[in-house]
């Protein structure tokens, strides 16, 4: 991987760099060496590995405005770091870098039901403020299968979505307000407790920017009732295509699942070993669908999604009967990635979102590269919207097997862009897609999108060589 | 006025432009919030035309000069329907180009999101000319900056949107209201966020002040319908007296909510956003200066109608600034609105990082200068 060359300047005075940053931060927040930053040197795409010169863990956001002031005057690259869940490497450091850790930023300031909404600080994880919520019925939507772990300041950061998000929208819809600090030290207000802001909408393009924009130090999420309950069903078909009928069927009958998910034959015997959720192995594709509402809403509603999936001769079907069977169900899905991972310990984890009609198109296309490259591949899929999740079996100790994956890899989002689809649904552009912008923006896009990376950050010191290819460096300027 | 029947010829208008210019699409929304001072308009009422339309993806393009009502027609053919429910309160010509670039979302923005929500797409001319696309047609996309939703609510100040594509959803079987009848607006309001705090997914929740009256919309299947709209008012039945409307009585009612029809259109007209439990002191600390207005989304959306004078302005103003939210002045004489602060202003550094932003779209300055703010 191609990086920046590092500031000479600033590598020679890591010590003052470092007492320099324990001058405006309590001594505990401040870490420099070598043994205690080894946990900072990889994220969720680990693959790739870069110490840091310093990591910082703030505990206020003045102390996130001093790390600022101090980086921004001596031209020190700066690192925002979540969880460091992220998959696409978007919380990679560089050896120049300061990586900034909002895991100490982690209270719950103001819950408000009767106007639903809560104040939270970045380093929340994300199930926590469902947790904070959930005495009172409510909860937070977007559910990323990492939300164990991951933290909303990166899940703002990263826009992610989960698995019920073809009803309850991506981090984006569900966000009202922000407080971030930009590379001059300067405290944003963003949005409030309110709906909608006048002006520009800040809001939106903040959520997805991969800490290119500055550090978020506050977010107002809206909050929901959780429904009367949820009851998921399981399909399985006897062939990709099929299964990609019947989602069409389902959605044009003008039904919207809370969720409908799509799993391939690798994968649900990946799944269903983990997991045993009774998953059908004979079916060559398995649809988890789930809905939402009282009991007689549950099951009117299957009653008339089962009515479809029988047109497409299913090799099996099967509703849950109770909340454990539905929690097994979702064990399973949830788990996807970790159950791929027993089978091959080293896999690659894509990204990409098709038209959900190219689905049979794709997965076929995909499986001819899969035989081309000599590489298993899994698929996981949120097939109500379209998101794909291949994921690329490799051995890591195998150097060709690793470049095999990634070039695997590119095809696979080069196609999906090709058929009408984007690079990344969810898990970002980072470090891992970096270079393949230039398939989906021209130069002229591209330098547009500099241009507002510049704008808030002229010196481009935050999470630099992420998101923008390093090529074409010039035509910004 | 230019009128380019081609994204080309659009973008031939702006490289050739040496002065500001009015953009807009017919021009239905050019009474809200400043007037522009230029000497040629650029429109995009003849790039017009549905481009895709895949409604077992739920997706829909459209070039931005193509009427709402258009539109709207295409997709109730097939059943469905635009989620953040647009406003016609500007006549049957508006585009939808004009409906994205002012951000206008109607009564199920409370729960359905607003037209930024569903932005998946934009095509558009930056004050350079360069044609530009940002997003796509897939329903997720978190690749690069999101600027399509930058240029949503952007009021043409960044780039002329030539195209626009955005995410629709099947019209509901059924629709109910519940009615509670003799509420005051803090009882109103109480009741509507009883609603949408109850698991019964309203997706509408209005309060009108003349009437007394706090609504609550259910839309899904029949059996659903009747099921949470029998639960939501048994529950909310301490709230007043309280009575049920069927499919039709509700559309027809929620149109009228959705067209700002229970507002007495005088002279200015404004549009507030706050926090839903800061609207019923709103409406009562105004009503001495002569302005009325009703509620809707759950109370958090104030819609205001009174006397277009600098001294009302400001106390509209200072209302929404007091509940920490913001506001829209949406229609007044021009001399008014030339002067006061349609918006709120900015703090120092979100100013100067705007002003890089806006000159980073048009760097010359021509894309409808003045239209948010001062220049
Ligand atoms: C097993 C597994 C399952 C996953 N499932 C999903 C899924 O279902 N859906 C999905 O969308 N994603 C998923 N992800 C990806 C990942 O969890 C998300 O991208 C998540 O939002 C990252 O959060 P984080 O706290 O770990 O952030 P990090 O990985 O630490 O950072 C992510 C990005 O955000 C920036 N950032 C973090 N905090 C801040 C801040 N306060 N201010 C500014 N920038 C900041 C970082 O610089 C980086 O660019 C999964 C990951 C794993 C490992
Ligand atoms: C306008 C601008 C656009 C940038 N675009 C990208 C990008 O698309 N992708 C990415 O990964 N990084 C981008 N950067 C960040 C910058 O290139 C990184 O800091 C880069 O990794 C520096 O590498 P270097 O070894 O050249 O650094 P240095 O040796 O520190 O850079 C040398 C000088 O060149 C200037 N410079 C570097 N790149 C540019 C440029 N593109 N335009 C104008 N001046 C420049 C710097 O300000 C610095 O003064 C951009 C920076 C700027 C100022």
């Amino acid at each position: 991987m191609l990086q920046p060359k590092p500031k000479s300047n600033v590598l020679e005075k890591r010590a003052e760099i470092i007492a320099g940053l324990k001058a405006v931060l309590p001594e505990r927040a401040v870490i420099g060496d070598d043994v205690s930053l080894k946990p900072y040197e990889t994220d969720g795409l680990s693959a790739y590995k870069q110490m840091p010169l310093a990591v910082v863990l703030p505990e206020n956001e003045a102390q996130v405005v001093a790390v600022m002031k101090f980086c921004h005057l001596h031209g020190i690259r700066i690192i925002p770091r979540g969880a460091g869940t992220s998959l696409s490497g978007g919380a990679l450091p560089l050896a120049d870098a300061v990586v900034i850790g909002m895991m100490r930023m982690n209270k719950i300031l103001d819950v408000n039901y009767a106007d639903r909404y809560a104040v939270v600080q970045p380093g929340v994880t994300n199930i926590a403020i469902t947790q904070a919520v959930q005495d009172e019925e409510f909860f937070y939507a977007p559910d990323p299968s990492s939300q164990l772990a991951c933290m909303i300041g990166g899940n703002v950061s990263m826009n992610s979505g989960g698995a019920h998000c073809l009803k309850y929208g991506v981090t984006a819809n569900n966000l009202l307000g922000l407080r971030m600090v930009t590379i001059e030290g300067e405290v944003l207000e963003i949005g409030g407790k309110h709906m909608d802001a006048a002006g520009y909408d800040w809001l939106g393009l903040i959520t997805g920017s991969e800490g290119q924009l500055g550090v978020l130090t506050e977010v107002t999420v809206r909050i929901l009732h959780s429904p009367e309950g949820a009851r998921a069903m399981l399909a399985g078909f006897a062939s990709n295509e099929v299964a990609g009928a019947c989602v069409d069927a389902i959605i044009s009958s003008g039904i919207i699942p809370v969720a409908l998910e799509f799993m391939d034959k690798p994968a649900i015997h990946a799944c269903e070993d983990f997991a045993h959720a009774g998953y059908p192995l004979d079916a060559e594709a398995l649809l988890i669908i789930e809905v939402e509402g009282s009991e007689t809403e549950q099951t009117e509603m299957l009653a008339r999604i089962r009515d479809i999936c029988a047109a497409y001769h299913p090799v099996s079907m099967r509703v849950s009967q109770t909340a454990e069977e539905s929690a097994a169900i979702w064990k399973g899905r949830k788990g996807a990635f970790g159950a791929v991972g027993r089978i091959s310990p080293d896999y690659l984890c894509m990204d990409g979102t098709i038209p959900t009609s190219q689905l049979p198109n794709v997965l076929k296309r995909m499986q001819q590269m899969s035989d081309d490259y000599g590489l298993k591949v899994a698929n996981i899929f949120h097939a109500g919207d379209g998101n794909l999740h291949p994921l690329i079996m490799f051995d890591a100790n195998d150097v060709e097997s690793f470049h095999k994956a990634e070039a695997f890899g590119a095809d696979i989002l080069k196609l999906c862009v090709e058929v009408g689809g984007c690079l990344t649904g969810e898990h970002g552009v980072g470090i891992e897609k970096r270079d393949l912008m230039s398939v989906q923006f021209t130069p002229a896009e591209l330098d547009q999108q500099r241009r507002i990376k510049t704008a808030f950050d002229p010196d481009w010191l935050l999470n630099p060589s992420k998101v923008f290819p390093l090529s074409g460096l010039s035509a910004a300027a | 006025m230019m009128t380019p029947d081609t994204e080309e010829a659009l973008a031939a208008v702006i490289r050739a432009a040496n002065g500001p210019l009015l953009v807009q699409g017919n021009g239905t929304k050019s009474g809200m919030l400043r007037p522009v001072q230029a000497a040629a308009t650029l429109s995009t009422s003849s790039l017009s035309g549905i481009t895709l339309y895949a409604p077992n993806e739920l997706v829909m393009s459209a070039k931005a000069g193509t009427r709402l009502s258009d539109i709207e027609t295409a997709l109730a053919a097939a059943g469905q329907q635009m989620i953040c429910e647009p406003p016609h309160i500007h006549g049957d010509n508006q585009t939808i180009g004009g409906i994205v670039a002012t951000n206008l979302s109607g009564p199920r923005r409370v729960t359905g999101g607003a037209m930024r929500d569903h932005v998946l797409g934009v095509r558009a001319v930056n004050g350079s000319g360069e044609i530009l696309k940002f997003g796509g047609r897939v329903l997720k996309n978190v690749t690069g900056l999101d600027v399509a939703k930058l240029l949503t609510g952007s009021f043409g100040t960044l780039a002329v949107m030539t195209e626009v594509t955005f995410k629709v959803l099947p019209v509901s079987e059924a629709t109910g209201t519940i009615v509670l009848r003799g509420l005051d607006a803090e009882q109103g309001v109480a009741a509507l966020s009883a609603g949408l705090g109850s698991p019964f997914f309203v997706t509408g929740a209005a309060y009108l002040p003349a009437e007394k009256q706090a609504l609550l919309r259910i839309e899904d299947f029949a059996t659903s319908v009747k099921y949470r709209t029998e639960k939501l008012a048994a529950q909310l039945g301490a709230y007043g007296a309280v009575e049920i409307l069927g499919t039709d009585d509700s559309k027809a009612l929620w149109r009228n909510i959705r067209d700002c029809k229970f507002l007495d259109i005088s002279e200015a007209v404004w549009r507030l956003s706050v926090v839903p439990s800061a609207g019923p002191a709103i409406l009562r600390a105004l009503a001495p200066l002569g302005v009325t207005g009703f509620l809707d989304w759950g109370g958090g959306l104030v819609n205001l109608a009174g006397p277009a004078d600098q001294a009302t302005h400001d106390a509209v103003c200072q209302a929404a600034r007091a509940a920490g939210g913001t506001w829209w002045l949406m229609q007044a004489p021009e001399p008014l609105r030339t002067v006061v602060d349609a918006l709120p202003p900015e703090p120092e550094a979100l100013a100067a990082i705007r002003a890089r932003v806006q000159a980073s779209f048009d760097p010359r300055g021509i894309l409808n200068p003045g239209r948010l703010r001062a220049a």
